[in-house]
């Protein structure tokens, strides 16, 4: 018995749930309910599976008779796979709750998208992501990549009648295929010196730092692409808001967190051999990614996409926490590094957690009221007062406030940066605390950000007609988003359990667990001694309630009445919606404070009455954002490519006779060169 | 046992003399601008006041704005339970340390500004927005700030970092300095005093913090009324004791103790006349200077920071 046998049941149960959907257009119940039993049942699989493989110390591996006849596929489940195999699991199992639901009105009569699709596809996509994880050699792996990059692909295009969406999902194909192709340039290197295309010869391969460092940018590139890191984000935006609510859930919760399990087996395991300049690269490059991601994020009125930048910002901070850990590796402090390691897992299965929990909440928000833009919501707190409440716990745990598990990935990456005394090169030291204040100020700006997600949407009065008669979510997708609250709290109530378990992972990566982590019971994390710091976040929480409720208690016995009255208003009549503070407004002192940050476009437009020129009739203020790295990056590299295929079309005539020439010119060539 | 007690009496303590804190920088600023003055007892008034007070709410407040109250004035509480006030080595220092404590208060103020945006009226929106702004701005200050501290003593733990203090006796660091005054900016635009907002003020245009609250009355508003004061009352203990430390009782013995009480009594009364005297000189700043201000502060923590690491490294 080996936990082999429930990824294969897993594997399995992904596969049967799209097999299922094919006939979802004569029988749409297939995909509603068909499809979403299959994919339920292959997260809970897949849950078992990661936690087994996770406790189980010594990693199983399978080869199967499948694939190039001299390379069969070889499979491997250990437990870093099994902690990504589980977090996987556990998101697409909500999602199946979620689903039911959700997908309600696409399988309404009167809809004339292709129904097999969206579940055929959403069950290849997980089982492309799950067979990554268990790939052991870099076919298995490239080939299971591309499955879940060429299914997501689909997903992202299925609401394809809108011309944004079908560019989107052409912009998310293309760089899935230069990042797929760095990938497999990455590969290629280590298995140019490892002599073999399984990773147990990569890991045998003699590399020199030079070649070691070609492989690990080639591998950073492709990696960091899908993951979203700035500056090559700019598909990200675009590509997740526009899949249906809980396909974007998945990506953003789980698909990137399997390009940042790419990441860590290419340089932890199979390169092995860190160096610290490394660690410096990914340090930078994850603070510019946090901070970016969550000015964006903070900028956005589209809920979606508002979640999609938040999702580059929590990248950022994976990234950021992993730098520290390749950092103190690779200047020796292995113990330091494993601190690192274990606060950008911790924060993975945070945000796989919320930002899937926050995914569903806006599918809710649109399947009850058809409405992505923030500023046409408003009060759904008095309408879907559940679904407010398992929003607002994920908005606490994403903006880093204690006692949520955001707060406690959080604080273990400042406890690894706050090591940097232990370094000896004085520019390090000051550079990591430097990347710390950066961290501390995307922690605030993500809170601001998400004070006016909830605020605008959730409280204060309905700004539309539709919002104010949304009604309250199905029961599944009660169910789905209640679990992932649950699980936001219990990951941040009892942390030092949750390491316990994970610390495997160093374990088997670095063969050196935390020092003292957990050791001083469930009651109280301590990273390195209790001396340093601790933390103790049943108390945290324990605490806070007392108290409050030592208020509430002495206040009750006193009671005097609560009278309910109208606002104040200045004294000048009703107040009505749109007195209120938009989403726009909202962020308006921030974009004034950072305002080089994005290329912003302010349009005002006053109508004046010509009769009487000094009275204005109306105002209309329009607001663009737009990304820099377009403008910066993107369209340059854009032109320049057309600029070299318009040279290179040069020599295409269209004759025969040409090309005859050619062909028989380069066979010379090849001959002369062969002789 | 006793420890968990003392801790206890010494958080009771912290949040029965915020008031009096209040009372005392209220009496030296009307006496410094040649005004008469309330009694010192006079925020206690105040606040038994709004508790017998009836309660309006708005008519469309949601539970937020009923629980809001509750859990700012829980986590400020908590906040003060492990900040040492009177002696160290106590077992709440353990529960949560600086970077935690960083959190309490952003915890609070999520709460709070969400409140803001509850009743859907434009005061409340503004405030929230303006109060997230500078929050946003003053929390990496902080963290710098108690970064350069933490790393000269090697632990966040604040009880810890005050021994640190203490035990290395009175030696000039430069970047102890700078981060004080980095610090003591952060808490005055996180306490919400001149020059960055004004706490007596309800003139549209200048409000943040008030513009918040204006909806609260009754006992709500007494609760967030004293979380105000408590935190203030934090902001100064920590400028006090982890910078200045002398005084504070290192073992549970009576005359120990009293002598620490006294020594914090006199750092703070001499930091709340610091205050006065500044926010008297200054004028308040238009919202958008406020950037400035912090950037100012942000500069001095670096500063602190990098003397720190390049000046400070053998120490």
């Amino acid at each position: 018995m080996s936990p082999l046998i429930f990824a294969y049941l897993a594997l399995a149960g992904a596969l049967a749930s799209g097999v299922v959907s094919l006939g979802a257009d004569r029988y749409p119940h297939l995909l509603r309910y068909g499809s979403s039993l299959f994919l339920g049942a292959c997260g809970l699989l897949a849950i078992v599976a990661g936690g087994w493989a996770m406790i189980d110390e010594t990693p199983a591996t399978d080869v199967l008779a499948l694939g190039l006849p001299w390379l069969k596929w070889h499979l491997r489940f250990d437990p870093l796979s099994g902690f990504f195999f589980s977090i996987v699991g556990l998101l697409v199992f909500v999602t199946s709750l979620f689903a039911p639901g959700y997908l309600r009105e696409y399988t309404h009569p009167g809809n004339k998208q292709a129904l097999f699709a969206l579940g055929l596809f959403s069950g290849l996509f997980v089982l492309g992501m799950l067979l990554v994880l268990l790939a052991d050699d870099a076919f298995v792996f490239m080939i299971s990549w591309e499955l879940m990059s060429v299914s997501s692909y689909f997903l992202v295009a299925y609401q394809h009648q809108h011309a944004a969406n079908r560019r989107a999902a052409f912009l998310y194909l293309l760089m899935a295929h230069i990042g797929g192709v760095a990938i497999l340039l990455g590969f290629g290197v280590l298995a140019g010196f490892g002599g073999g295309f399984t990773f147990e010869a990569m890991r045998d391969a003699d590399l020199s730092a030079t070649w070691a460092s070609i492989a690990f940018a080639l591998a950073f590139i492709g990696f960091g692409m899908k993951a979203g890191m700035v500056p090559l984000h700019a598909w990200l935006p675009e590509a997740h808001p526009v899949a249906p609510s809980h396909i974007s859930a998945l990506m953003s919760g789980v698909m990137l967190k399997v390009a940042i399990y790419g990441l860590i087996r290419f340089t932890y395991d199979l390169v092995g051999d860190i160096q610290w300049q490394w660690g410096v690269v990914l340090l930078i490059i994850g603070s510019a990614s946090m901070l970016l991601g969550v000015l964006y994020a903070l900028i956005q009125n589209n809920l979606k996409r508002l979640l999609a930048y938040s999702s580059i910002e929590n990248v950022g901070i994976i990234l950021s926490g992993l730098g520290l850990s390749m950092i103190f590796i690779g200047t020796g402090h292995v113990v330091l590094g494993v601190l690192g390691l274990l606060a950008a897992l911790y924060h993975i299965l945070s945000h796989a957690l919320f930002k899937g929990l926050l995914f569903l909440g806006a599918g809710a928000i649109a399947h009850a009221c058809h409405e992505y833009d923030l500023n046409n919501m408003g009060g759904l707190i008095r309408r879907m007062p559940q679904t407010a409440v398992f929003f607002l716990i994920g908005c606490l745990a994403i903006s880093g406030l204690p006692p949520l598990n955001g707060f406690v990935s959080e604080w273990l990456t400042f406890q690894a940066a706050l090591q940097a005394p232990a370094l000896e090169s004085g520019v390090l030291r000051s550079l990591i605390p430097v990347a710390a204040a950066v961290l501390a100020l995307s922690a605030v700006l993500a809170a601001t950000c998400f004070v006016k997600v909830y605020g605008v949407a959730f409280l204060g009065q309905s700004r539309s007609r539709r919002v104010g008669h949304a009604h309250e979510a199905a029961i599944g997708m009660r169910l789905g988003m209640g679990l992932l609250a649950v699980l936001c709290v219990l990951f941040g109530i009892f942390p030092s359990a949750v390491i316990g378990v994970i610390d495997a992972i160093p374990n088997q990566l670095l063969g050196q667990g935390p020092p003292s982590a957990a050791a001083h019971g469930w009651l109280w994390l301590t990273p390195i001694s209790p001396r340093v710091a601790s933390y103790s976040a049943p108390l945290v929480l324990v605490g806070i309630l007392l108290f409050a409720l030592v208020a509430y208690a002495w206040l009750r016995v006193r009671a005097v009445n609560i009278r309910r009255g109208d606002p104040w208003d200045c004294g000048f009549g009703s107040l009505n919606s749109r007195m209120q503070y938009t989403g726009t407004a909202f962020s308006m002192p921030i974009q004034r404070v950072f305002a080089p940050v994005w290329d912003l476009k302010v349009d005002i437009e006053e109508t004046v009455n010509p009769a009487q020129p000094l009275r204005t009739e109306g105002i209309r203020h329009q607001l663009q954002v737009h990304d820099k790295s377009w403008s910066r990056l993107y369209e340059p590299i854009g032109r320049l490519v057309l600029a070299a295929a318009r040279r290179i079309g040069l020599i295409q005539t269209g004759s025969i006779h040409t090309y005859l020439a050619y062909s028989f010119f380069t066979l010379i060539l090849l001959l002369w060169v062969v002789t | 046992m006793t420890d968990w007690l003392m801790a206890l009496a010494q958080t009771l303590l912290f949040v029965a003399m915020a008031p009096l804190l209040g009372g005392w920088i209220k009496r030296v600023k009307c006496h410094m601008q040649n005004r008469a003055a309330p009694s010192l007892w006079q925020p206690y008034r105040d606040l038994a006041k709004l508790f017998r007070k009836h309660t309006v709410l708005a008519a469309n407040a949601s539970w937020i704005f009923r629980a809001t109250p509750y859990i700012v004035f829980g986590a400020t509480v908590l906040a003060a339970a492990v900040v040492p006030l009177v002696a160290v080595n106590l077992p709440t220092a353990a529960i949560a340390d600086v970077i935690v404590l960083v959190g309490f208060f952003a915890l609070a103020r999520f709460f709070t500004a969400l409140a803001g945006m509850d009743i859907g009226t434009a005061f409340g929106g503004m405030g929230s927005s303006r109060e997230m702004m500078i929050g946003a701005l003053a929390e990496p200050v902080m963290l710098m700030a108690v970064f350069t501290l933490a790393m000269s003593a090697s632990t966040t733990n604040l009880s810890e970092a005050v021994t640190y203090t203490l035990n290395s006796g009175l030696v000039l660091r430069p970047s102890f300095i700078f981060a004080a005054l980095g610090l003591m900016m952060v808490a005055v635009a996180e306490s919400g005093r001149i020059p960055v907002d004004n706490p007596a003020t309800h003139l549209e245009l200048t409000m943040v913090h008030e513009a918040m609250i204006l909806e609260y009355s009754g006992r709500h508003l007494a609760l967030i009324e004293w979380a105000g004061q408590l935190k203030l009352m934090i902001y100064l203990v920590l400028v006090a004791n982890v910078f200045f430390p002398w005084g504070i009782a290192t073992e549970m013995s009576p005359d120990n103790l009293a002598k620490g009480l006294v020594a914090i009594a006199g750092k703070l009364a001499l930091l709340g006349v610091l205050l006065v005297t500044w926010e008297t000189v200054m004028a308040k700043m238009r919202l958008f200077r406020v950037p400035q201000f912090l950037g100012f502060a942000f500069l001095l923590s670096l500063l602190g920071m990098l003397t720190r690491v390049v000046l400070e490294s053998g120490l």
